[in-house]
């Protein structure tokens, strides 16, 4: 009885979300294999994967790709991580309460990563407000005096957006944590003697590092495949691996669909690496 | 820094785009170096808002977050139940099951799903569309209703059960209103995911459906400043309304809103 009961309430949702991506995942694979049915194409091979590897246009391109979404999502994941562990080890022994911070930190959720990029765009363009802030200030005398900040070839404009945007996210993961019992342990370290950054590196950095490391790597994961961002505060030239794949996708030539496929499949496989490397060593570092 | 003025900070960075939104859409005739614009107009926004295109797109988005979210709350409250309040053999995996869609990207789950959903003919209907949004929502709804029931005490339920209420009536007159808060936090959590989707919408709608996201970003290849604002302010007023009215629930761990990067 119970155990029925237990499958019926599992069944509906597991079923779906196993078709969904077991049914994406089926057929991302066969056709990043060459098995195109609706071209009459039904012979296997690794062409697809060739050509975006080592072929002589997309191999280049990849290869480019890759590079610019590690150095994207690394500065991004980074500089977001750091910027809330300054934050946090601020407030971390005055405070008791962090109601405030948390409900403003869940309100930036209404804010989705397309808007802001748009924000942004608005804001630090050329011709942007900060730009006509800079004019008025005679910092610049034109448009072209203003820094490119965003569709960059650096990718600052992107790194920029998801900095602003993963900030709260990592305060939020960084606070789940702290309230526990964070205090506490900070207040026995000072009486015992503990010096300022004694408190920090003893104290707040082993009670933050799991849920920071664990955000951390949601958000680089995150930013290593999302499309929207540097599609919109992006240049098409370095682009980043997600662009890269839908591009490919969506262009008239069916026959780039397969690689396509390929880059996203491969890209898939990056994240899942990562994810699977820290999730052993998490592992790791809990049985001593 | 003070805990004040991180508050403050970060309510000041969700503030400007908003600021920065309605400046550009009311803005007439704003070149280059001014720094105020010198006339306002609301032509070009109440345009915007009478242009059946995007009544039509608005319409769109508005019906597919409502069903998903309605959808993942009815398929991710057993499922969650499930999962946290029983201990059973691969409890681990199906957890794992829940927690893989929220780090493969969406533009491979879309590029796969793309063939499949055209066979299937859901490929360019509203049904579709929700469906494929299940992918990143259901696991949010599902983490999100499990961490508020790891906190919940069952035995309400058992007392309530003892004294001769139904399942039915357990379920509505014990278990959902203790669980509120969670179950409306889990379900705007999955319209604003829902509602931000643009990379899975465009796989499958085919270009018959068409969301906001896919308006805004047609304007942004356009460049048309104040378009651009208008759109982003009309796109992101339902959310700030849903999470101004749930605001009070987001900060407490009771509810269990899981963070989303």
């Amino acid at each position: 009885m119970a155990k029925s009961r237990r499958w019926l309430g599992l069944a509906p949702a597991s079923i779906i979300m196993l078709g969904l991506f077991g049914g994406s995942l089926g057929y991302g694979i066969a056709q990043s294999l060459g098995w195109l049915p609706f071209l009459g194409q039904r012979q296997l091979s690794l062409a697809a994967y060739r050509n975006v590897l080592a072929g002589e246009q997309l191999g280049g391109q990849w290869w480019q790709a890759l590079l610019f979404s590690l150095w994207v999502s690394l500065a991004a994941t980074l500089g977001s991580a750091l910027i809330c562990l300054g934050l946090l080890s601020s407030i971390a022994e005055r405070q008791q309460q962090y109601r405030g911070l948390s409900t403003i930190s869940n309100l930036h959720l209404a804010i989705p990563h397309s808007v802001w990029a748009m924000a942004l765009l608005l804001v630090l363009s050329q011709s942007g407000i900060f730009a006509r802030i800079g004019f008025a200030l005679g910092w610049l005398d034109q448009p072209s005096d203003f820094p490119v900040l965003v569709r960059d070839r650096w990718g600052i404009g992107i790194i920029v957006a998801y900095i602003t945007k993963e900030v709260p996210f990592l305060l939020l993961m960084g606070l789940a944590s702290l309230r526990q019992q964070g205090r506490e342990y900070l207040l026995v370290a000072q009486s015992l003697g503990a010096n300022r950054w004694q408190r920090v590196r003893l104290v707040l950095w082993p009670l933050l590092a799991p849920s920071l490391i664990g955000g951390s790597l949601l958000v680089f994961s995150f930013i290593f495949g999302a499309y929207e961002v540097p599609a919109l505060v992006g240049v098409r030239y370095p682009e980043m691996l997600a662009t890269m794949a839908l591009e490919l996708f969506l262009n008239p030539d069916l026959h780039a669909r397969a690689e396509g496929m390929a880059v996203s499949l491969l890209m898939s496989l990056i994240i899942l690496l990562v994810i699977g490397l820290a999730w052993r060593w998490r592992r790791a570092e809990q049985q001593p | 820094m003070s805990y004040r003025s991180i508050v403050w900070v970060l309510a000041l960075i969700l503030l400007v785009p908003i600021a920065v939104f309605l400046i550009y859409a009311f803005a007439q005739g704003w070149f280059f170096p001014a720094l105020w614009p010198e006339r306002w107009d609301r032509a070009l926004f109440l345009r915007q808002l009478a242009d059946p295109q995007l009544r039509r797109a608005f319409g769109q988005s508005l019906v597919i977050a409502t069903g998903v979210s309605g959808l993942a709350l009815m398929l991710g409250y057993p499922a969650a139940r499930v999962l946290e309040l029983q201990a059973f053999r691969g409890r681990g995996l199906i957890y794992g099951l829940f927690f893989l869609p929220t780090v493969v990207p969406s533009v491979a789950t879309g590029i796969g799903l793309n063939i499949v959903f055209l066979r299937l003919g859901l490929a360019g209907t509203l049904f579709g569309v929700m469906l494929v949004h299940l992918i990143p929502v259901l696991p949010y709804v599902v983490l999100t209703l499990g961490s508020s029931l790891a906190r919940y005490d069952r035995n309400y339920e058992l007392q309530a059960a003892v004294l001769g209420a139904s399942p039915w009536f357990v379920f509505w007159r014990v278990s959902v209103p203790m669980l509120l808060p969670s179950l409306v936090v889990a379900g705007v959590l999955a319209f604003l995911i829902s509602w931000s989707q643009y990379v899975l919408s465009l796989l499958i709608g085919g270009g018959q459906i068409i969301t906001l996201p896919m308006l805004l970003f047609s304007a942004a290849s356009g460049g048309n400043q104040s378009l651009i604002a208008s759109l982003s302010l009309i796109f992101i007023a339902p959310l700030l309304l849903l999470l101004g009215l749930v605001a009070r629930y987001l900060g407490s761990p009771a509810t269990g809103a899981t963070p989303r990067p």
